[in-house]
């Protein structure tokens, strides 16, 4: 691992990076009422008493949302414990309870980790339930918050479930940033917890970004950079971020520990508050609501209706096939695991099943492609019978309206060519460009490629291009 | 309560504080006022502090039941028309408010 971010000298300063991801719930309704979940909706028509914060309305908590809980953390392979609800105290209008109910020092998860592409192993500190909040918009001076007249306020997300899952101080780069939340995406979606979709505001990355001299141990003061609406943002805020807090150092001056709003369109992160005036939520259990504490043999149950996670199914698909950490992530990113497995068992050639699985099927209806009639199509290539351009083709047709590939080879005149023909064609061409012979066999390899393409148009692109390229070098001995 | 006592738990300036993030505007009488009362409570806890509850579990709630869950069942809203006629001011189907300061934390 480099361990390098741009615009910061590697050798001098390594930059800390910890995520706090906040995944929306897949609830029909909120964590407390019986009011929709749903996302958007006309402004203010997924209301009820406790969503406005009516005086005697009092919270229920939604058993699907602890399902889901909890499904997320022994994914994440948290510890499952018994844990209470608190009351976060601020004032914002966006919560008109004047309160959010959240977990503080009991998680319903804790102490568990996620494993990324690479192998790395980045730890999660807790993944707690908790309400979601309004929407505000600020109405004049351009929308912007500083210069508004009013703002208008649409309590349909307030009271979404959702589930905040702390990840430990252990990521480096915005590489490894991403990756960890593309793996906790996957694992979200793959569980059935959440859509996963960043763009709708059901995943919300915030960041917590501190630099160190390279080679010490004790973490520098950090910044919470809020408003990232995307990985690429997630990527370009940590660069902007980290090398700020590095001038700053560098000047003679020291980092202020605070809340950083990311502006996508200056590429840079500004002060929103001082953590020191705001963090004073005043928590404290929530007398309306009981302890969660989970059976354990109901635990077990969730445990044993999870599906094959995405580490696990790397992994299992590079034990198969040997192929490279890349070609298995995105394989498995794509979902095409399953359907080459099948091939492979199947008898279909480990490698060139991946290969086409990483270059041929990017199709999301790939997935849904025969294993038995994919499998005959790589045995086809691999026997020869086929080229790899012409096995592409196929691969496409049997994607797009299935069948046998054999047929569809046939229906193509995709035959193998004999070799005394390409023999033949290759022994012309020769004839005919006499100079670029010369310097094919004055060791010239760039001119191959005219050769084999001359080949290719003569055939309609059915030869082999390995086979020309083979003949080629044995006509020059 | 002695007067020590109480400022030992807690002061002026801590109430104050309390006093500006629970949006409370007191003025002198009441936060002296407040101040004592507020000393008063936390010495109450300290008593309780000063018990010996070696293996007690501590309790987040005073009736001993866990885990009410209700199904995930949509119920019917509000109707919102009714309920943004008694909101101080609306707009588009909104709540109006106030400009307001910052982003929520």
């Amino acid at each position: 691992m480099s361990g390098a971010v741009a615009g910061v000298d590697p050798e001098r300063w390594e930059v800390v990076i910890g995520l706090e991801v906040h995944a929306e719930l897949a609830t029909r309704t909120k964590l407390f009422s019986s009011a929709t979940a749903e996302f958007g909706g006309e402004p203010n028509t997924h209301i009820d008493p406790l969503t406005l914060g009516l005086p005697g309305s009092l919270p229920v908590l939604n058993a699907h949302a602890v399902e889901l809980a909890v499904r997320v953390g022994l994914a994440l392979h948290c510890t499952v414990q018994r844990s209470v609800f608190a009351r976060k105290n601020y004032f914002y209008p966006d919560q008109p309870k004047n309160y959010q109910i959240s977990q503080y020092d009991l998680p319903i998860n804790a102490d568990g980790w996620l494993e990324l592409p690479s192998g790395q192993r980045v730890g999660i500190e807790r993944a707690h339930l908790e309400e979601d909040t309004g929407k505000s918009t600020h109405v004049g001076g351009g929308g912007r918050i500083h210069d508004a007249r009013y703002s208008l306020v649409d309590l349909n997300r307030a009271g979404v479930p959702l589930l905040e899952i702390v990840g430990r101080p252990d990521l480096r780069t915005p590489e490894e940033a991403r990756a960890y939340v593309s793996e906790l995406r996957a694992v979200l979606v793959a569980v059935g917890a959440s859509d996963g979709k960043m763009e709708e505001g059901s995943l919300r990355v915030d960041c917590n970004v501190s630099v160190r001299p390279r080679g010490t141990e004790e973490l520098g003061t950090r910044c919470e950079i809020k408003n990232i609406n995307s990985l690429r943002s997630l990527g370009r805020a940590i660069v902007a971020e980290a090398a700020r807090q590095v001038d700053l150092i560098e000047a003679g001056e020291r980092v202020v520990q605070e809340t950083r709003h990311w502006n996508e369109d200056d590429g840079r992160t500004h002060t929103l508050r001082s953590k020191e005036e705001a963090d004073d939520y005043r928590y404290f259990p929530d007398p309306d609501l009981v302890e969660v504490d989970p059976d354990p043999a109901w635990v077990e149950q969730i445990r044993a209706s999870l599906p094959v996670l995405p580490a696990e199914r790397r992994h299992r698909l590079a034990e198969r096939t040997g192929a490279s950490g890349e070609t298995v992530a995105l394989v498995v990113e794509r979902g095409l695991d399953d359907l080459c497995l099948a091939a492979i068992d199947a008898g279909a050639d480990p490698a060139r099943t991946l290969t086409h699985a990483e270059h041929n099927l990017s199709d999301e209806r790939s997935r849904d492609l025969d294993p038995a009639a994919f499998a005959a199509l790589v045995r086809m290539e691999v026997d020869g019978q086929l080229t790899a351009t012409q096995a592409k083709t196929v691969l496409a047709e049997l994607v797009d309206s299935g069948g046998d590939p054999a047929a569809i080879a046939a229906e193509r005149g995709f035959e193998a060519m004999d070799t005394s023909e390409l023999e033949g064609l290759v022994d012309d061409l020769i004839a005919a460009h006499p100079a670029e012979w010369q310097r094919f066999c004055e060791g010239d390899g760039k001119i191959t490629g005219f050769f084999v393409g001359q080949v290719m148009q003569a055939t309609r692109g059915q030869a082999d291009g390995k086979a020309v390229t083979a003949l080629l070098a044995a006509r020059r001995g | 309560m002695d007067d020590a006592a109480a400022g030992s738990r807690i002061d002026a300036e801590q109430v104050a504080k309390v006093a500006a993030l629970a949006r409370l505007r007191l003025d002198d009488g009441e936060l002296e006022r407040f101040t004592h009362q507020l000393a008063d409570i936390l010495d109450h806890a300290a008593d309780i502090e000063a018990l010996d509850l070696e293996g007690v579990e501590p309790m987040a709630h005073p009736v001993r039941i866990v885990n009410v869950l209700r199904a995930d069942e949509p119920g019917a809203p509000l109707d919102r028309d009714e309920v943004l006629s008694q909101a101080p001011a609306a707009e588009d189907g909104q709540f109006r408010v106030p400009p307001v300061l910052g982003e929520a934390p």
